[in-house]
């Protein structure tokens, strides 16, 4: 599966300065990999030392955000849009 | 924290130092890593909040409490220990803050409380909300990076105070909400003439929208108060904990409660305490902080309740449309406070915000926006339950005017009677004597 990911100014540092890159994955877990392979040292901004989301990052595929669904095991279909976000508070 | 080297920031408005007063640098909240102040607001690191460290003045507490006494009736009393350059006052702004801490005699009665209450009205903020004391300090930091024009995804409160600080400073202003959000906000966000788009959809996914917008060359040059700028922003919250120990005769309260939509006020009221603790302003005691939430939006006490420390988002679904954050990102934070403090936080259906809302009304004659009827009802259930202790001094903030929200009241707030204009008809009415 090929998918659009979405990316954030402080990981553009990563992606040569790109805001958006493609990557292969059927989860975002796989996609995550993925990046990893291609932009190395991505994954560890984004994941903890367990592998797991870190807590102030949110990840949305299409418009859905991951924490309602299933985490790293969500599905991302073919052409589905990735958003890696910075968590920011508001009001 | 251990000792950090500073890492250099990349903006696109400038890279020149900028004089935000005693702000020193950028720190990372979660890993600690130190950055040149600048408009970012996440660790490059780990992503962690971003807040900003300062140089605190030094000297004795008596000249510097004095210092502050002499300066102007509004936040900018405090400017030693805000992100804001020496002369801010000087500049075009709101002037927002110093708003009054009513003792809440008649309140305290109806709730049974035997030591002091009081409500600490920021509904006397030029925009009506506390949104003027953090706009105020995204202000300057616009003004300090370049930014002309100044932005914000809201609830609808933030949105007026951006507009009417964007107005009153000459920027062009363009601020993002929830579709839906009730017409007195809508109103109040438009009327200063800059631009007001609503998104369909819920206030995180405006959220969403202007975190994508602020990484497109489209949001070039735009400084979001409560994205881009929100390390220097956030600190406006302070101001609260200032004035209310000021206020009480330089004293720490012992019990506060402060409303929940992201976490960030109540996280910076504590953070205010702890600093003028720290510069011998205020003799330390323990203090108890406590949050409230509208049921229907309630990520931060469920986590509580539950005994996480991390903070699952919900779907919001209440009419405390200024506290409908689903997924609030200083939600640990407010946990670690609430737990460290001995505080609690706890949530009140919306049938008893509006209950709340007009007992605050008929008991001290301040009409609250449902933020307020969230913490008044809190603080009812909370003494109820036993938590909140009755005879000790309690705090309890009113964060926004309730004709922003008339429509939660409207229906139960109707006119007593109508009746021809005669002696007959009003005697008739029963309503005599």
């Amino acid at each position: 599966m090929s998918v659009n990911v979405r990316i954030p100014t402080i990981l553009r540092t990563y992606t040569g300065g790109r805001a958006e890159v493609t990557a292969e994955g059927a989860t975002l877990a796989e996609v995550i990999a993925d990046l990893e392979k291609n932009h190395t040292g991505i994954a560890a901004r984004v994941l903890d030392d367990q592998g797991k989301l870190r807590r102030f990052v949110n990840v949305y595929v299409n418009d859905d955000d991951v924490r309602f669904e299933q985490g790293l095991e969500t599905a991302t279909p073919e052409g589905a849009g990735v958003s890696i976000i910075p968590a920011v508070a508001g009001g | 924290m251990a000792a950090q080297t500073v890492a250099s920031t990349s903006t696109s408005a400038t890279t020149t130092p900028v004089d935000l007063g005693p702000a020193a640098a950028l720190s990372c909240r979660e890993c600690g890593q130190r950055f040149e102040l600048g408009p970012i607001f996440a660790c490059a690191e780990c992503f962690g909040p971003l807040e900003v460290a300062y140089d605190l003045p030094s000297g004795s507490p008596e000249e510097l409490r004095k210092r502050i006494e002499a300066g102007p009736a509004n936040i900018w009393r405090y400017a030693p220990l805000l992100p804001v350059p020496a002369d801010v006052a000087d500049k075009p702004n709101l002037n927002p803050g110093w708003t009054k801490l009513v003792k809440a005699d008649n309140l305290a009665r109806e709730l049974g409380v035997t030591g002091s209450l009081f409500i600490k009205d920021d509904s006397g903020n030029p925009t009506h909300s506390f949104k003027d004391r953090v706009v105020a300090q995204a202000l300057e930091a616009a003004r300090a990076f370049g930014y002309t024009t100044l932005s914000c995804s809201s609830t609808g409160n933030l949105a007026g105070a951006v507009g009417a600080a964007a107005a009153r400073a000459g920027l062009r202003s363009c601020v993002f909400i929830p579709h839906d959000l009730e017409q007195g906000k809508v109103v109040m966000a438009a009327v200063y003439g800059g631009e007001l788009v609503g998104i369909e959809g819920n206030y995180d996914d405006v959220n969403r929208f202007c975190s994508e917008l602020i990484g497109d060359p489209l949001g070039e040059g735009w400084g979001f108060v409560n994205v881009n700028l929100r390390p220097y922003y956030a600190e406006g919250s302070k101001t609260l904990a200032y004035e209310i120990c000021e206020q009480l005769g330089w004293q720490l309260p012992d019990q506060l409660v402060v409303p929940i939509a992201s976490g960030s006020q109540l996280t910076k009221i504590d953070k205010g305490l702890q600093e003028l603790i720290k510069l011998g302003l205020v003799e330390d005691k323990p203090y108890k902080i406590f949050g409230a939430q509208a049921e229907g939006c309630s990520p931060v006490s469920t986590a509580f309740k539950a005994g996480h420390d991390v903070v699952r988002p919900q779907k919001p679904n209440t009419i405390a449309k200024s506290l409908a954050i689903g997924n609030p990102a200083d939600g640990p934070y407010v946990l670690d406070i609430a737990r460290r403090t001995g505080g609690a936080v706890e949530d009140v259906n919306d049938e008893q915000v509006v209950d709340a809302i007009k007992l605050l009304a008929r008991t001290e004659g301040i009409f609250a926006e449902t933020a307020g009827g969230v913490t008044v009802g809190v603080t009812k259930k909370l003494i109820e339950a036993g938590v909140l202790d009755p005879a000790l001094t309690t705090v309890v903030l009113n964060t926004g005017d309730g004709l922003k929200t008339l429509d939660a009241v409207a229906d139960t707030s109707q006119a007593t009677a109508v009746i021809r204009p005669s002696l007959d008809a009003f005697r008739a009415a029963g309503l005599a004597g």
